[in-house]
């Protein structure tokens, strides 16, 4: 993916801040934010953040990966389930994917995610550890 | 509606076709269709392909192809959900046949995938999942169906040897088609040694990267029926299509596709069928975890038992519901967009009794099911032998 900055900057509030929006006709919180909640259709919103914690759901590890990853391969890739139940797709670092497993517990960190080149954008998000 | 028979069906040739480019496979495709089917002229066109812009840079592909075959001037249009754009490729032209609006279509799909390394193969198809919330993060689509198999094998304690189980059956039809990319049977011990991709998975649990196009035309009953010319006729008895958030971390269960069983469930409502009534399927084994859980997200197999189907013998040629006599994805190749009309021609070939080595005896009633990303596309098409 290439990195165009508008596009980048356009994510920094999930992506750096964790911000979702809680759907005043359901409860239900929609990360990142979005103008319909996806359950009720509802338009009205409040700003919620995220409590950076939770528990792996499922994860694999990748071996071969696209190009902007190669550098970090083998990484472990996994769905977490966060503190209030919404659920991302992130990495787990600072572990060996040997020891990762279901219901492992971790809480999220802010990492570099990928870059383009030595000279681009580095893009930032949020990675999980182990807790 | 108008009741709609498919007529002809066409293959290019499948593979890493370097003489061939998008335009020259699909053009064989159509021709092929088109002598199968007897008819020289069609009322409208319509390609499924998931990114020609990203494969050969080349978008507008209605146009293009319509004018490739001399046929400029129909209306054709280039549609497009991921590797489930043959499938709505074909419900389009359905669509045209049974309202009217067109009395004899041309459904194809094409794929040229090799064009480009193969970096660029996969961040082309990685487009198929959530750019923003999956990829960005490092997810390939072998790492986003390791994550449902993992999520499988823990809930069901399906096993590693299932998995392989599914890509040594659809090598073992694939090696009696001789359109298949892979025509050699492999083992157990082939796929569990095989290079590893994503875990679980590896490379012989993932289906290749194809150059190919494949074309069904389809017209009105009564058309049909005027140019059958003894040969049974294939209809269209029901087509379902349903969609789902791509992202695969949103979906409450990982071991399941609802689209999947929804596109189903529409499918053979329209069609008046029960499951009960399927004799053979063709589906979208992109990966070997993908058929397990596509034959439970279809009924055709409780939950948690789609790692026995293979293992059981139920699902191969000669078992009680064989699945993926063509073989599969997996062994036939998929040209992503191409895929699903190709499904639809092998059914079709099958209620025919044209099947050769990988006849189903007696085959009347199929499916097929064609999926784009995690399964946020399903399309379902159940055919019969129209009496």
């Amino acid at each position: 993916m290439s990195l165009n900055p508008a596009r980048v900057a356009r994510e920094f509030p999930s992506r750096y801040r964790l911000e979702a929006a809680r759907c005043s006709g359901c409860g239900r919180v929609a990360f990142p934010a979005r103008l319909v909640c996806p359950h009720c259709r509802g338009t009205q919103h409040s700003p919620v953040t995220l409590r950076p914690e939770g528990k792996v759901v499922t994860f694999t590890v990748i071996h071969v990966p696209p190009a902007e990853f190669k550098g970090q391969s083998p990484y472990v890739l996994a769905v977490v389930e966060l503190a209030g139940g919404v659920r991302i797709t992130c990495q787990v670092a600072d572990v060996d994917p040997l020891a990762v497993h279901a219901d492992m517990s971790v809480r999220l960190e802010f990492r570099r995610v990928q870059e383009d080149g030595e000279a681009g954008i580095i893009a930032y998000g949020h990675k999980a550890v182990p807790a | 509606m108008r009741e709609v028979a498919i007529i002809g069906v066409g293959l290019s040739q499948w593979g890493e076709v370097w003489g061939s480019s998008l335009r020259s496979l699909w053009t064989e495709a159509a021709l092929a269709a088109l002598a199968d089917a007897g008819v020289d002229k069609v009322d409208t066109i319509t390609v499924g392909s998931m990114s020609p812009g990203l494969f050969v840079a080349q978008e507008h592909l209605g146009a293009l192809l319509a004018d490739e075959i001399g046929m400029a001037g129909v209306p054709a249009t280039r549609v497009e959900s991921a590797c489930a754009s043959g499938g709505v490729s074909l419900k389009a032209a359905f669509a045209e046949v049974a309202s009217g609006l067109a009395s004899v279509a041309l459904a194809t799909g094409v794929e040229k995938m090799t064009d480009v390394s193969g970096d660029e193969c996969t961040a082309a198809l990685a487009t198929a999942a959530d750019a923003e919330l999956e990829v960005f993060h490092g997810a390939s689509f072998p790492g986003l169906y390791a994550m449902m198999a993992r999520a499988h094998m823990e809930r069901y304690g399906t096993t590693r040897e299932q998995l392989a189980m599914v890509a040594v059956k659809n090598h073992r039809h694939g090696a009696l088609n001789p359109r298949a990319q892979y025509r050699q049977e492999i083992t157990v011990r082939d796929v569990v040694r095989s290079a590893r991709v994503a875990d679980p998975l590896n490379v012989l649990d993932c289906s290749p990267i194809t150059d190919g196009a494949a074309a069904v035309v389809l017209a009105e009953l009564s058309v049909a029926r005027k140019l059958a010319k003894g040969r049974p006729i294939v209809r269209i008895a029901g087509i379902g299509h349903a969609t789902d958030c791509i992202a695969l971390h949103n979906r409450t269960d990982m071991t399941t596709i609802p689209a999947t069983t929804r596109a189903a469930e529409r499918a053979l409502a329209m069609a008046g069928k029960r499951l009960q009534d399927i004799q053979l399927v063709e589906l979208h084994d992109c990966f070997t975890i993908a058929e397990i859980v596509v034959l439970e997200s279809l009924g055709l197999c409780p939950p948690g038992e789609g790692g026995k189907q293979a293992e059981s013998g139920r699902t191969a040629l000669g078992g009680a519901l064989p699945v993926n006599v063509s073989g599969g994805l997996k062994s036939k190749g998929h040209p992503v967009g191409a895929t699903g009309i190709a499904q639809v021609a092998e059914l079709t070939t099958q209620l025919r009794g044209e099947g050769g080595k990988r006849q189903v005896a007696g085959a009347r009633v199929g499916l097929a099911q064609n999926m784009g990303g995690t399964g946020a596309s399903t399309v379902v098409t159940v055919v019969e032998v129209a009496s």
